[in-house]
């Protein structure tokens, strides 16, 4: 096919407000953007920046006030547009008098399967993440990372062409984050397009091909992701433990020590040095990892906002 | 029924059954029961019209509750817990989701208006009455109760592609109330002098779905024969007066911006 | 914008939904024409409590009927025989209760007895009972039995004989009717009012209904004018033994002393009959039969 997976042109969204709908409120601004066959896109923003509203707009929830969007070369308000792609809503909520078995099995209903494939398929998706154990238990008894990942399967159940994942690491451990990033990663090795937002600057970095910037209903940037800024790193921050009586040397004098630990920040061209001085006075360390600038430095910077001071990357992405 | 409806059709189904709207049948069962044990009691010389009365009266009142807030529930409660998202990516169009989910409703009523069914014929038979073939005029009357139950439930889904569950839930009872009293609107229209007023009455009457139509409650308790005829024309009423809901509101809900 | 198949969809109902209704309409009219027009007149609007009760009643009458037929029969229950006794919302019950489900033949055959009843056994409103009996009768064409109901109030109570005799015709023409309607009709247009007639149509009554009270209350009556038939006829003997002995019998063993009955007449109770001292006939003061009275007000006209 020559098209590609997914084009979207001048798409715009306003929403009416008020009693009398007579305020608006532009939630997507003249979007142009084109993804390729193939292709794992990051779409990046913060919270409310127009990522979901963009997302419902390709999905038919939502009406475009104007602009057009065309999916595998056919238009999104066509229907059959829908057999080609898969979507995982933002935190997703099913119908929790069901198992997942027979969730899966009621949307692969909506595919072609006879009842032989349908089974097999169902079984090798819950397999796929995770949740064979739990398959026949109704999905009122979920966590929200359970059903996550039943969103996750029921957006791949059908082979789909292009996959739209809208937050799909929120509300997932750690393992099951790096679980999603394998499927997701699987999926391009598959051939699949997929188009995924999130708020969380270091999934983009691992898996997307590219990434788009959205921030208050305007496409700021795309372009890969070392290419963006705030993947420059600031600092290193090193985590350690002291044998006791012994005492840090002069140079380490700004460490901090919390709970028995102490750690301290350095320049990343004198990490090398400073762990070599840590080796001497016996220190055990126990991580090292990059400061970078926050993800909403980086997106109100864009906005021409100050940004606020720098905080290590885990307190923001719960 | 399409490939599409089917599954959202059964699904509706299973999930009046899983969140355990069926159990109004007990309350159904205790009632006819203890109405065949008093009857004797209470009202002399009547027991069977007692029961055939009561128990069609039950299950009209049990089926149009189900039908206004099950109805009312069908579209909100998917948008409400954003499970209509995942649905609607899938490719089926919104009118035949709609379809469906009608259709599982009515699934629902059917089944549970059977059940009832037999229900009032085991107390009629408690309460020593053969059955005999003016019986058939019961079996109508329940029919009947069904289409009015297709309609309500068909007034609440259209009522719910615009506005909120609560209003929709009066809107639909006032369509109701309206139906019942559709006789009276066309009777002040009759008596009224003004010409536009006369018009006015008579468009409202002809509007409103007319539920007078449907009540053979009292026929059936005496046993009167109910034409056939009256049978095809309630049936045709119901299915034009279903088919202009579900119309509209495919019309409305296929435009509607899902928040 | 909205999508292609919304757009579609709006077109086949913009252009589907008026067509629709007019047939709608059309069908309406059609179900419409079963049953008759109401009358363009003030009395359709709600007016009596009864038809505001059936506006109420959102199409649950026939279950709020019902309601009503045994409240008429626990008010008229409670109250029968009990000294002091009204029955003044006796009417209203029967009128809500028909008006609510005009064919409850039941309450109309009750009201027939025990609205024109007087003292303590009913309402005392023969004018009543006709009228709703009338209403039955209206409501239920092709029901004799209220025919019959409406001779006998003719025949009864207002002494009618003309007008009993022409409803016993009217039910006789039914096809399901049983044949004695007609013989009652011409009976009572040949002969008027007699014990033998009176008794026939209690014993009709007593075998047609199917309420046990008023079956109770045609027994009382079968007895009592089985009493006063037995009455007549001892008063015939006692003339006659009076004028054999000169003297009035002092009880029925003189009269069978005299070989002018064969043995003890008993009333329907089993009690002996007993002579006073003018040399009438009496029932034994331990009976409990009681020998039906004459209405004490003559009969009234009523529209």
């Amino acid at each position: 096919m020559s098209a590609s997976a997914i084009e979207i042109s001048e798409l715009t969204k306003d929403y009416r407000l008020g009693f009398w709908h007579n305020r608006v409120r532009r939630s997507l601004d003249h979007l142009t953007l084109k993804i390729e066959d193939g292709e794992i896109f990051g779409f990046l923003g913060p919270n409310g920046a127009g990522k979901t509203t963009t997302l419902k707009l390709l999905m038919g929830l939502i009406f475009p006030t104007s602009g057009t969007a065309r999916i595998c070369g056919r238009p999104i308000d066509d229907v059959k547009v829908h057999a080609e792609i898969g979507y995982l809503p933002e935190q997703p909520y099913f119908y929790d008098y069901l198992t997942a078995r027979e969730l899966l099995d009621y949307y692969a209903r909506f595919a072609n399967y006879n009842s032989a494939e349908r089974r097999e398929r169902v079984n090798r998706f819950l397999e796929l993440v995770g949740l064979a154990s739990a398959a026949n238990v109704q999905l009122r008894k979920f966590s929200k990372g359970m059903l996550q990942r039943v969103g996750i399967a029921q957006a791949i159940l059908h082979d789909p062409k292009v996959v739209f994942l809208d937050e799909p690491m929120s509300g997932l451990d750690p393992i099951g984050r790096r679980e999603v990033r394998d499927i997701i990663h699987n999926l391009k090795i598959q051939g699949r397009t997929v188009f995924f937002s999130t708020h969380i600057l270091s999934d983009a970095e691992m898996l997307c091909d590219r990434v788009g910037v959205l921030v208050e209903g305007k496409l700021q940037g795309v372009g890969a992701p070392s290419e963006m800024v705030s993947m420059q790193v600031n600092a290193m921050e090193i985590l350690f433990e002291l044998r006791e009586g012994l005492a840090l040397p002069a140079t380490l004098a700004a460490a901090k020590s919390i709970g028995g630990r102490n750690h301290v920040e350095v320049p990343e061209e004198k990490l090398y040095a400073t762990l070599d001085e840590l080796r001497k006075c016996g220190a055990r360390i126990l991580s090292v990892s990059p400061v970078r600038p926050t993800l909403e430095d980086y997106f109100l910077k864009l906005a021409g906002k100050k940004p606020s001071a720098p905080v290590p990357m885990e307190a923001v992405s719960r | 029924m399409s490939a599409t409806t089917g599954p959202v059709a059964i699904n509706t189904f299973r999930e009046a059954v899983r969140d355990r709207v069926l159990y109004n049948l007990i309350f159904f069962a205790l009632l006819m029961m203890g109405a065949a044990i008093l009857v004797g009691e209470i009202s002399i010389g009547i027991e069977r019209l007692v029961i055939i009365d009561l128990g069609l009266t039950a299950i009209s009142i049990f089926g149009l509750v189900m039908s206004v807030f099950l109805g009312v529930g069908l579209v909100s409660k998917e948008i409400e817990k954003r499970t209509l998202y995942t649905l609607l990516a899938k490719p089926i169009e919104r009118w035949q989701f709609l379809l469906g989910k009608y259709a599982g409703l009515l699934i629902t009523l059917a089944v549970n208006t059977a059940a009832m069914t037999l229900g009032l014929a085991a107390a009629l038979f408690y309460v020593g009455r053969p059955f005999v073939r003016s019986d058939a005029s019961i079996l109508i009357a329940i029919y009947f109760i069904l289409l009015e139950f297709a309609l309500i439930t068909a007034l609440a889904l259209f009522f719910s592609c615009f506005t909120s569950p609560m209003l929709s839930t009066l809107f639909t009872i006032g369509v109701f109330v309206a139906g019942v009293f559709a006789a009276d609107i066309r009777n002040f229209g009759a008596l009224a002098k003004n010409p536009a007023l006369k018009g006015i009455a008579t468009l409202v009457y002809y509007l409103v779905p007319n539920f007078q139509n449907f009540n053979a409650i009292a026929a059936a308790g005496h046993g009167d024969h109910i034409p056939a005829s009256l049978v095809g024309q309630n049936t045709m009423y119901a299915v034009l007066y279903v088919a202009v809901l579900v119309l509209a509101s495919s019309a409305i809900f296929s435009r509607r911006n899902l928040k | 914008m909205t999508s292609v198949s919304a757009k579609r969809i709006s077109w086949v109902a913009a252009a589907g939904i008026p067509l629709l209704f007019a047939a709608i309409a059309m069908l309406q009219g059609r179900i419409d024409a079963r049953i008759p027009t109401p009358a363009a007149g003030q009395e359709n609007l709600i007016l009596s409590s009864a038809a505001l009760i059936k506006k109420f009643s959102l199409g649950y009458e026939p279950l709020l009927a019902d309601i009503y037929w045994t409240r008429s029969v626990q008010y008229y229950g409670d109250r029968v025989g009990v000294r002091g006794s009204k029955f003044d919302s006796l009417w209203p019950l029967l009128d809500i209760t028909t008006e609510l489900d005009p064919k409850m033949i039941v309450a109309y055959r009750f009201g027939a007895i025990f609205l024109a009843e007087p003292g303590l056994g009913g309402a005392d409103r023969p004018d009543l009972a006709i009228v709703l009996v009338k209403r039955g009768i209206a409501q239920n064409p092709d029901n004799w039995e209220l025919n019959a109901d409406l001779g006998f109030l003719y025949y009864w109570w207002m002494r009618d004989y003309p007008a009993s005799s022409q409803a016993y015709l009217v039910g006789s023409r039914n096809p399901k009717a049983p044949p004695w309607l007609g013989m009652m009709a011409a009976r009572i247009a040949q002969k008027g009012g007699s014990i033998q007639t009176s008794r026939m149509i209690w014993s009709q009554i007593y075998d047609t209904t199917r309420d046990p009270t008023v079956r109770k209350r045609a027994l009382e009556m079968l007895k009592g004018l089985k009493a006063q038939q037995d009455e007549e006829q001892l008063n015939q003997l006692a003339e006659t033994y009076r004028q054999r002995m000169g003297r009035n019998p002092a009880s029925t063993e003189e009269l069978r002393s005299a070989g002018l009955i064969g043995g003890t007449p008993v009333d329907p109770d089993g009690f002996p009959y007993v002579f006073n001292a003018n040399g009438e006939s009496k029932l034994n003061p331990k009976s409990t039969v009681s020998i039906p009275r004459e209405p004490k007000t003559p009969p009234q006209p009523f529209k």
